[in-house]
């Protein structure tokens, strides 16, 4: 075989197995879970979650009135809830234990109730 | 009552007086650092004067409108510090307000007639100029419109005797962020001065994560802080969290200052975030103001100042508190910021 021709299907080789490789992990990785929540002034529906460590979950997100907040340090989420549309976010979560998330778009005088607890388990 | 009462018997009816130390090594930097001839002359083409030692106050979260528990007493607090203020013996240069001036209202029109008693009742203080920064309540539902037809521009600087002071937004976006824009601006501002020029920030919100599940943070904290790190004597003042705090964040000194409404309560201690009950036997317990000045020693020292009413009459706890008049019809929430 001509040098060319070799490096040629060594490539071919190496981008076969590199697809391969990815396609097996892609078919291996679980599927999210759903979660939708509903923000409204001044509370979120569901108020508790349950999420489970390493395994993957997304939150969709809505809002009934106005913009609202979703924020969990914990997990890194920030996000706004923009009303007559849906918010994905997708995240796996690293860590057990009990957080909680708020609202924080200020969204009127009882924004400061609007809590939603996130459980965790291992 | 209106009597002049000298500065060492005042903080004695205040009832507390903590000299927290240096917030800024504004004097001993002039005459001792190798750049302090270039921050004298800069400050001098600026004002046309040299630095001077000066007061002011740090007022903060009057919550005006806000009435019923945990704070019966609507504008009290904010109406007798006001007071004791004007009896210190020495007239501050100017007053800050860090944010949440008003209570919000549903009404437009109930909210700017709050505005309007906000102003009316700091408009007693006797002093020659009152600085303001939004908090959520004043500006974060409507993007600051009716904020800025009150008090004007919600971000803004100028300088005094020596001193540059940054006003910051963090609350109008409705979010807790300050915004690329505004660091921008702020960039832009500071860029004019030496990096041992003397600025003190003043805000709403923590501009650090101080606790974010109660939101005490501001998302967007670190790059305003990242763009004051080269400054060497920056000082922060702030408000939001209703209790004193002090936090050392790189070069920065962080002070938040007590409410003029009611406090929350310790978040080293507590999972959630509580108003402080009303205390019958002394109604402002927790709640005070901010001076700082110069201590005649070359630095400049903060002295919290909590309200107290038990010099102030024969009679003790609620009973010296007149019956409040307010004509707004307050509103309260079982949780407000």
């Amino acid at each position: 075989m001509r040098p060319t021709r070799k490096i040629a299907a060594t490539i071919g080789f190496v981008l076969g197995a590199a697809l391969c490789a990815i396609a097996v992990r892609a078919a291996n990785e679980p599927t999210p879970q759903v979660i939708r929540i509903n923000a409204s002034k001044f509370h979120f529906e569901p108020d508790h979650i349950t999420l489970h460590k390493g395994q993957p979950v997304t939150l969709e997100l809505t809002s009934a009135d106005a913009t609202h907040g979703f924020m969990i340090r914990t997990l890194k989420i920030d996000t706004d809830i923009k009303p007559g549309k849906v918010t994905d976010v997708t995240v796996t979560p690293a860590t057990a234990g009990n957080f909680v998330a708020i609202c924080d778009h200020y969204c009127g005088i009882g924004h400061g109730m609007m809590k939603l607890k996130v459980e965790v388990e291992p | 009552m209106k009597d002049k009462i000298d500065r060492r018997s005042f903080l004695k009816v205040a009832g507390m007086s903590v000299g927290i130390g240096v917030v800024y090594q504004f004097a001993p930097m002039l005459v001792g650092h190798a750049q302090a001839g270039t921050v004298t002359d800069f400050f001098k083409q600026v004002n046309g004067e040299s630095p001077q030692s000066f007061t002011f106050a740090q007022f903060s979260d009057p919550h005006v409108g806000f009435q019923g528990p945990p704070d019966p007493l609507g504008t009290k607090a904010f109406e007798n510090a006001v007071e004791l203020l004007n009896r210190m013996p020495q007239r501050p240069d100017f007053v800050l307000f860090t944010g949440d001036l008003t209570h919000d209202a549903e009404s437009r029109d109930v909210h700017a007639q709050r505005m309007q008693l906000f102003k009316s009742i700091s408009g007693r203080i006797n002093t020659a100029a009152i600085h303001t920064v939004p908090g959520e309540n004043d500006a974060a539902l409507d993007g600051g419109v009716l904020y800025r037809e009150h008090f004007g521009e919600t971000h803004y600087s100028f300088d005094h005797k020596g001193v540059h002071f940054v006003a910051l937004d963090n609350v109008s976006r409705g979010h807790p962020e300050v915004g690329t824009e505004q660091i921008a601006w702020m960039k832009a501002d500071l860029a004019r001065f030496p990096k041992t020029a003397p600025i003190v920030v003043f805000t709403h919100r923590p501009l650090f994560d101080l606790k974010p599940e109660w939101e005490w943070f501001t998302a967007d904290g670190d790059d305003v802080m990242n763009a004051l790190a080269p400054y060497e004597n920056v000082t922060v003042l702030y408000g939001h969290i209703h209790r004193e705090n002090v936090s050392q964040q790189g070069n920065a000194k962080h002070y938040a200052a007590r409410s003029l409404i009611f406090a929350f309560n310790d978040p080293a201690t507590n999972a959630d975030k509580k108003q402080m009950p009303f205390n019958n036997d002394q109604p402002f317990e927790g709640l005070g103001i901010r001076l700082v000045g110069d201590n005649r020693a070359a630095n400049v020292e903060i002295t919290e100042v909590e309200l107290t009413t038990q010099e102030f009459g024969g009679l003790s706890g609620i009973q010296q508190i007149n019956k409040p008049n307010n004509t707004l019809g307050g509103s309260s929430a079982n949780e407000t910021d």
